[in-house]
Formats: C-alpha cells, structure tokens, sequence
C-alpha cells in the first residue's frame, strides 16, 4: 500500500506543479497581453480613477473634474462648454476623447513620460503621475468676441496670429457642451444621440473639419498665384479679361455681381470682387500654375495638424479649362476649412509666409514645470514676400472703399476680402458668407491678427447673405480684441 | 477489521513521540496575526485607516483557534501539529477576501455570514475531536454513510434549481449544499468497502488481455453506488463535484488494490463521460468552449466573460500583486465570492501570494498523506489519503477552471470561498484528519511494549501489499 500512496501523492504533486507553472503562465508570461486586452476594463479604470490635467486658456483652467464615485471615478466638466468646446473637444467614458482632449490625452492623463520625475520611473512604479495641464493659444476675449459674433447662426470663426501661426480663436456655433457626455449611463448615451441627430450639428468643427466652397474669398489665391506667375505684373493695369466672359469650351456666360469688370485691372477686381477678372487670371495662369500655387496655401494638404487634424481642403488637380475658371473664383470642387482660409490672410498678412497654425501653446506637469512647448515653424512659403506686399495694399482698399467696408477698424491698418459661395444643387442653397481679414494696429511692425469667417445662415435671405454684410462685422469685432490685446500687452512692456 | 484494540490514555512507557502542541499553538498565533494584517491592510489600502473592529475580528478569530487547539490538546494530543493552522490562516484569509470583496458590493454582505458558519465549522471540528474517540469507529458505519450520502445528494433535485445547478437546499433563509457533506461520508464508506475487500479485489476475477478484472460480486456494489452518485450529479449539473467524486473513486481504488488496470479503466470512463456530457449538455458545452476560448465573447462583442476576466484579474496581479483593496476582480461579478475567490488572491497578492496559497493546500495534503503513510490499519490509511486527495482535487479542479487549465466547474475553494455548507465539509475534514494523524503518531500500546519507537512498521504488517 506504501507504494501506491506514493505515487497517489507523486500525482497531487503533478497537479500541484501543472497549478504552479499555469500560474506563472497567465500571471507573468501573458500578463501583458491579457492587461492590454481592450475588453479589459482596468486600463479604463485607471484612467479615471485621478483627475484629468485641465485645459487652460489665458492661463485660466476651461475644464473641471467631478467625483462621480462611480467605477469610471472622475468625470469631465467643462466650465464654459459651448464656448470652448471646438477647442477641447469631449473626454468622455464613454465615447472617448476628441480634439485637445484626444490630441493632448497623455499629458491630460498622466500617461506621458515626460510628466515622470526621472525617466522609467513609471515603468518601476507601475503608476502615473498626476495629469499635466495644457495651456492653449487662445485668447478668452477674441474667443469670446467671435462667439457672441456667430450669435448662435451656422457658422465658424477662427483668428491666427500671423506672425507666429498662434490659433487665437477657434469658435464653431451653434456649439454643445461636451460635460454632457462625461461618464456613463443612459442618460450620457441620449446626449448622444440627441447631439447626433440634431439637424444643426452642434458636435461638427465647422473650424478644422468642415470644407465650405470658399467664393470670392479664394481670388486672393488666384492674385496671388497670377502675380507670382507674371501673368499680371501691374495690379492697376487692365487685364485681357472681356466681360461678359464666356467660360472657355461652353457658351455658358460667367455673371458679375460687380461693375465695371470688364478687362479691369487686379486691383479693381479685389477691391469690387470681378469674377471675369479673376477667372481669366486663373485660365491664364493655367492649370499646373494654379495647383502649384494653391497647394502652397496648404490646400490638398491632409496631413495638418494644430495638434488635431484639419480637414483637407480641396483645389482638384485635374480640369477642363472652363472648371479651372471657376475653380479660380472658388467655385466648381474648390472647398476650404475656415482655418485653411485664415491662413491665406494670414500668409497675405506676413509677407508670404505662413507660419504652422498651432492650437498648444505648452504642456505642463500638475506642478507648473513645462514639459512641452510648440515652437514656430514654418509651414509654407505661399508667395513671393513682394507679390504679398502688392495683396496687402489690395485687400486694404476692398476695407477702405470697397464691398468690406464693414470691417475697418479706426487706428488700424485693415486689409480683407468678402466672399459669397453659391452652393447647393444648381446654386440653390443658401450661399454662404465668407469674409478674410487681417489687421495691423498703427505704429506697429507687423499685422497681429488674420482672421476668416463663415457664416451659413439659414434664415437670411438670398441678397442679404454677402460677406460684407453678415461676416465683416463678426471679424472687425475679433480684430478689435485682438489689437486691443496686443496694445495692452505693448504697455505692459 | 472489527477487532479494535482498546484504547487508553495512559502513556505508554519507553521514549515517547513529542506531541508538538507548542508549535501547534505559535503557528496558531501566527495565522491569526496574518489574518488580522490582511485585515487592516484592506482597510488601510480602501479608507487609510485600520478597521474599527479589527480587534474584534482578531480576537474572534483567535478565540475560535484557541478552543479548537485546547480540543485537540486535550483529545488528540500527537495531532499534526499543522494541520489546525493551516485551516484557520486559510479560513482567516478567506474572510479577509469575502470581507475586502463586499466593500465592493454594499447590497451583498457575505462575511458575516461566513463568519457564523465558519464558527460552526470550528464546533463542529471541536465535536468531531472530542467525540470521535478513535477513527475505526466510522468502518462500523460504511453503509450508513453510503446511504446518508445518496439521500443528500438526491435530496436537492426535488428544490428549485440555483444558477443552472441543483445542489441547493434552501429552508427558510438558510440554504446549504449537502453534496459538500456527502464527499466526507463517500470518503468513510470507500474507505471502509475498500479495505475490507481490497484483497479480492486486487486477486481474483479473470484476466482478460493483460487487465485483471474482479468478480462482479465485489466489484458490484462500489461501481452501483459510483454510477448512482455520478448519475445525480449529471442530473443536478454539477460537474465539479462529479468529478471530484470520480478522482476520489479512482485514487482509492488505486491505493487499495495497487491495479494500473483501475487507472486506465478509470480515465476511459472518465474521457468518455466528459466527452458525452461535454458535448451533449449545453451548460457543460458553453463550458468548455469557454475554456478552449476564453475571449470568444470579446470578439463576438458581448463583451469579457467571466473566464476572461478572471485571466485579466490575475493577469493584473502579476509577480507582486495590487495589494489587498486594490484590484478590480469585483469586474468578474457573479460568483466572485465564491467559485472565483482565488482571482481576487491572484490579483491582489500576485504570483507570490498565490504560490504560498498552493503550497498551504499542498502541506495540508502532504500531512493529510503522511498521516496515511504512518498509520497502520488499512481503514485509517484509506480514510486519510481520501480526504486528504478531496482537498487536492478540489483546489486543483477550482484553481485550474478559474486560471484556464481545465474547463470550469463550479466549485468551492475550500476554506477561502464563499459558502457555509463547504466551509463546515473541510473544517469536518480537518477535524478527521487530526483524529487520523493522532491515532498515527501516538504510541501504541501492543507495539509500546516492543518499545518500538518509529511507527513505520508497514513492511512487517503488509507485506502482502507487495505485488
């Protein structure tokens, strides 16, 4: 019997030992893949279970957390949602991050190296730090200005600073605030759906991710792309541009909503917005003249980033000759994120050059100390610095006495360019009103602020919509802020 | 079998066995500290501060190891002396896990509950010391046992089932599982059928091929009552006890009768029973496709199942664990207190804790063997190694199903899970297995007086058993 209790213990023993070594199976040698299964709800927990960085503007946190108590602890609050909302984005338990939230989210969440005292210390630790904070370029007022501007319509508003490429405001209406998808639940689910249904939209970024047919806003590009080329070398000389102007290959007749276009120079077509003129220029400019040109404004581009991703905004690269002309007054496939074109002001407004648009100024630990901090960088040389000189005094005159008259500021040099977009099956939605501007205080070295404006308001009439009359104001009043802003700080100086 | 020697207390003369009672009672002290660490720990780790009725808890806990060691002092003097402090740092521990898990569960208290039975548990351990006076009193009632067994067993199937199993009694608020208690009493009657008859049933009957088959005569009534007990099990659906019972059932023939061919018989049965039942029974299907893929569900998009996350709790303890109150396997939801206790171990106390959880098991069964390998009445050596092999199959069938070696059955973790009816089987097991290593380690009178001092005398006294 002695024999055989031994062998009956050798088995426990075996069973002892197959317990051992699958142990060490799942608990060390597939513990990492098991711990960054996605289905795994610990990843989720951890992340929630401190308070995320905050999200600062001027300085001043626009984001909250809240002790839900729940297994998904802090929740996201968002001091004034609607507002900051294009800018933040959501975080959400449910629904994830987008926006700063998403782009930032390691610094946010404490994940980042870089937050660590020492390098691997979170790998030694196996825990991480507290979120850091981001500090965003926008400022409050200009935010603000530009948000109480859109009123609540359709529409979006950003402003750079063309110097540096600082996104100063980046608003979208009619907005949502993003806390009400904060944690889990049905009732973070409904907010959802409702959001999602709604036929305003109020969770796109008209800014960075919406395309608008830009209108006339877009002749800027075509001058800009005819001056570079030499197809104009004169801004005040005529043009061979007959009106009315048959658009090459068709009989269809192109229309002028202004006067006097016929074979008028450049700087009579900005300043009264011809479309014969400016469609000729760009037929003359041809079709390589002009995709070379554009895309050095950033169209086609789908790889912005100002952390988040831009919308790509379209020039096609390939024409008949009567599409290139209306492509050339930004019609036809021709589309344009807001952002694209205040960053055609903006590159007008600092000699040709566009500066990267960014939208994080720097990250910072929860103590304060800088982790990461955006530098400026080039982004393109869009034209010639002289050919940007000769756009500057244009769009100045379209402010001065031309159809943007409702933009100029007093002690400022103002230069800017209206834009209505026809769009809709046979142009017959309601056009959108396009106005680009940038602005130079007196006695200052360059332009501190460029800005672009879209409205597409619904309820307006047909006549009433134009860039002059609906965008224009919105923009002097966010060019008004950001002057003031830039005295303020010359003073403090 | 029935010629019982007449036992006295009276010390035998010569050089006497040390009874160990004093290591017996600093390993006591110590289990108990442990447990009251885990405790605070908990609360340090959930609220910063050590539990209000810590002491309380310790002093409980103490108090019960203290009555059980004076029992066993006082009835079985030259006990193991392992055996009761690993039963209660086992039993301590798994109030600490059922204790740390309803903080997550504020409408599911438990450890009170399992406090009051684990109290029974310790009466009726010190009731099974004190009055048992001599194992070989329990070979008198094999069939007494067998029949008691059949009856608990059977009796659940006429309550409403309980998450797909009938195993439940439930009257009034109480509801225990009487198939834990049936184990203990299959166990006495194996024992006892076994050593009676293991001679014939280890020599006569045909040969066929090279397999040596008993007569149906004594070989009837065991495989009867194996079939019948396997037979409710299936019908009750639930697998884990079935088969335990069928390991037991083989380890014990094994041991009496020395036949491989037994063990090969065993594991035919046994592989076509699970491949009938696994294939046939859905429950035991979605079973094992579970344990073939765990994260099937994932994929499918219904989210972890409960395999899943109990591999995903262990996996976040890896080598050192969370620490008490710090893991997440309250993500495992049903049964979390119960079948799956050991995720919460694995995860909080990680690769180490777990290993020193295995090996406590293991000493427990070791001692449970030695006490069979020292005794010399075959009933005794029987009754030991199947109680102690109940304790093994069931940690190696529970651990192995929530950890992904075996397919899951619903089983208890004995001592550490959840459920009053399981915590009093092994604190009765325990209890039989001081009484049987008492009996091995005292000294015997008839061979005191050959003053004789080692116990080991089985090669004068089975010589048969040699084949």
């Amino acid at each position: 019997m002695i024999r055989y209790i031994r062998r009956a213990a050798a088995l426990c023993l075996v069973l002892l030992v197959a317990l051992l070594v699958n142990a060490a199976r799942v608990m060390v040698f597939e513990a990492e893949e098991l711990d960054d299964n996605p289905a795994n709800r610990r990843i989720a927990i951890e992340r929630y279970a401190e308070p995320r960085g905050e999200i600062a503007v001027d300085g001043k946190p626009v984001t909250g957390s809240r002790d839900s108590g729940q297994q998904l602890r802090w929740e996201r609050t968002y001091r004034q949602g609607p507002l900051y909302a294009p800018v933040t984005g959501y975080a959400s338990q449910t629904y994830g991050t987008t926006l700063v939230e998403h782009a930032e989210d390691s610094v946010l969440g404490g994940t980042d190296p870089m937050l660590a005292p020492l390098p691997l210390w979170n790998d030694l630790t196996r825990g991480r730090q507290p979120g850091g904070d981001v500090l965003t370029t926008v400022r409050a007022p200009m935010q603000e200005a530009a948000y109480r501007g859109l009123d609540g319509k359709r529409g979006a508003v950003v402003a750079v600073e063309p110097s540096s490429g600082r996104i100063l405001a980046l608003v979208s209406s009619p907005s949502y605030d993003p806390g009400v998808l904060s944690g889990t639940g049905t009732k973070v689910k409904d907010s959802w759906k409702r959001l999602n249904s709604s036929p305003n939209q109020p969770m796109l970024n008209r800014a960075l991710r919406q395309t608008y047919p830009p209108g006339s806003t877009f002749k800027i590009v075509t001058a800009a792309a005819a001056l570079d080329a030499g197809a104009v070398r004169d801004v005040d000389a005529p043009t061979d541009t007959p009106d009315p102007f048959v658009l090459p290959g068709t009989r269809q007749v192109l229309p002028n909503e202004a006067k006097g276009c016929g074979d008028a120079s450049l700087a009579y077509a900005i300043q009264w917005s011809c479309n014969t003129v400016m469609a000729g220029l760009g037929v003359e400019v041809g079709l390589t003249g002009m995709v070379d040109a554009v895309e050095r404004f950033g169209f086609n581009d789908t790889g912005l980033r100002v952390p988040s991703w831009v919308a790509k905004s379209n020039f096609d690269r390939e024409m008949s000759p009567d599409q290139l002309a209306l492509s050339s007054i930004g019609q036809f496939d021709t589309t344009a994120t807001p952002l694209q074109m205040a960053m055609v002001a903006a590159a007008v407004a600092n000699n040709g050059e566009i500066a990267r648009p960014y939208l994080v100024d720097r990250t910072t630990t929860s103590g304060g100390t800088t982790v990461d901090r955006t530098g400026r960088r080039t982004y393109r040389q869009a034209m010639n610095p002289s050919t940007a000189m000769r756009l500057q005094r244009l769009m100045v005159k379209a402010v001065e006495e031309g159809t943007g008259t409702n933009a100029a500021i007093p002690g400022a040099v103002v230069g800017g360019k209206t834009g209505t977009a026809q769009h809709g099956f046979g142009n017959t939605g309601t056009p959108y009103a396009w106005f680009i501007a940038w602005a130079q205080a007196e006695g200052t070295a360059q332009p501190a602020v460029a800005v672009a404006v879209v409205v597409e308001d619904a309820e307006a009439s047909r006549t009433d919509i134009s860039g002059g009359g609906s965008a224009a104001p919105i923009a002097r009043r966010v060019m008004e802020e950001a002057l003031r802003l830039e005295a303020e700080a010359r003073g403090e100086r | 079998m029935t010629t019982r020697p007449p036992r006295t207390d009276a010390p035998p003369p010569g050089v006497r066995l040390p009874k160990r009672r004093g290591v017996e009672l600093s390993l006591l002290v110590c289990a108990v500290l442990i447990s009251v660490s885990g405790y605070a720990a908990v609360g340090l780790a959930r609220s910063g501060a050590v539990p209000p009725d810590a002491a309380r808890y310790g002093a409980g806990l103490g108090l019960l190891a203290l009555v059980a060691h004076l029992a066993v002092r006082f009835r079985a003097p030259y006990a193991d002396p392992l055996l009761l402090p690993i039963a209660v740092l086992l039993n301590g521990l798994g109030l600490v896990l059922i204790y740390r898990l309803d903080l997550e569960t504020p409408n599911d208290q438990a450890a009170a509950t399992q406090l009051v039975w684990s109290t029974l548990g310790v009466a009726l351990f010190i009731v099974v010391v004190l009055l048992l006076r001599d194992h070989r009193t329990l070979q008198g009632y094999a069939y007494v046992s067998v029949a008691a067994a059949l009856g608990l067993m059977i009796l659940p199937i006429f309550f409403p089932a309980v998450n797909g199993a009938k195993i439940w009694i439930r009257i009034g608020g109480l509801s225990f599982q009487p198939g834990e208690f049936a184990k203990i009493l299959l166990a006495v009657f194996f024992a006892a059928y076994l050593s009676a008859n293991r001679n014939a049933l280890a020599y006569t009957g045909r040969r066929i091929w090279k397999f040596q088959f008993p007569t149906g005569r004594v070989l009837g009534p065991i495989v009867a009552i194996w079939l019948l007990s396997v037979g409710v099990l299936v019908l009750e659906r639930d697998l884990g006890t079935s088969l335990l019972f069928f390991g037991l059932f083989v380890i014990m023939l094994y041991v009496a009768t020395g036949r491989t061919g037994w063990i090969a018989v065993g594991l035919v049965l046994a592989s076509a029973g699970a491949f009938l039942v696994g294939s046939l029974e859905p429950h035991v299907h979605s079973r094992v496709e579970d344990w073939l893929d765990p994260f099937a569900s994932i994929r499918a998009g219904e989210g972890p199942g409960q395999l899943a996350q109990s591999l995903f709790a262990f996996a976040a303890g890896g080598m050192l664990g969370t620490g008490l109150g710090l893991g997440h396997s309250v993500l495992i939801g049903f049964a979390v207190k119960s079948d799956f206790i050991l995720a919460t171990a694995g995860e909080e106390l990680g690769l180490v804790g777990l290993t020193a959880l295995f090996l406590l098991y293991a000493l427990l069964v070791a001692r449970g063997y030695r006490a069979g390998l020292s005794l010399r009445d075959p009933f005794g050596r029987l009754l030991a190694i199947g109680l102690a092999s109940i304790v093994a199959l069931q940690v190696f069938v529970i651990a192995g199903g929530v950890m992904g070696l075996i397919p899951l059955t619903g089983m208890a973790m004995p001592f550490l899970a959840q459920g009053g009816s399981s915590v009093v089987t092994n604190w009765v097991i325990v209890a039989l297995l001081i009484r049987v290593s008492d009996s091995a380690r005292a000294p015997q009178p008839d061979s005191a007086d050959t003053g004789t001092l080692a116990p080991v005398r089985e090669d004068a006294h089975f010589r048969e058993d040699a084949p």
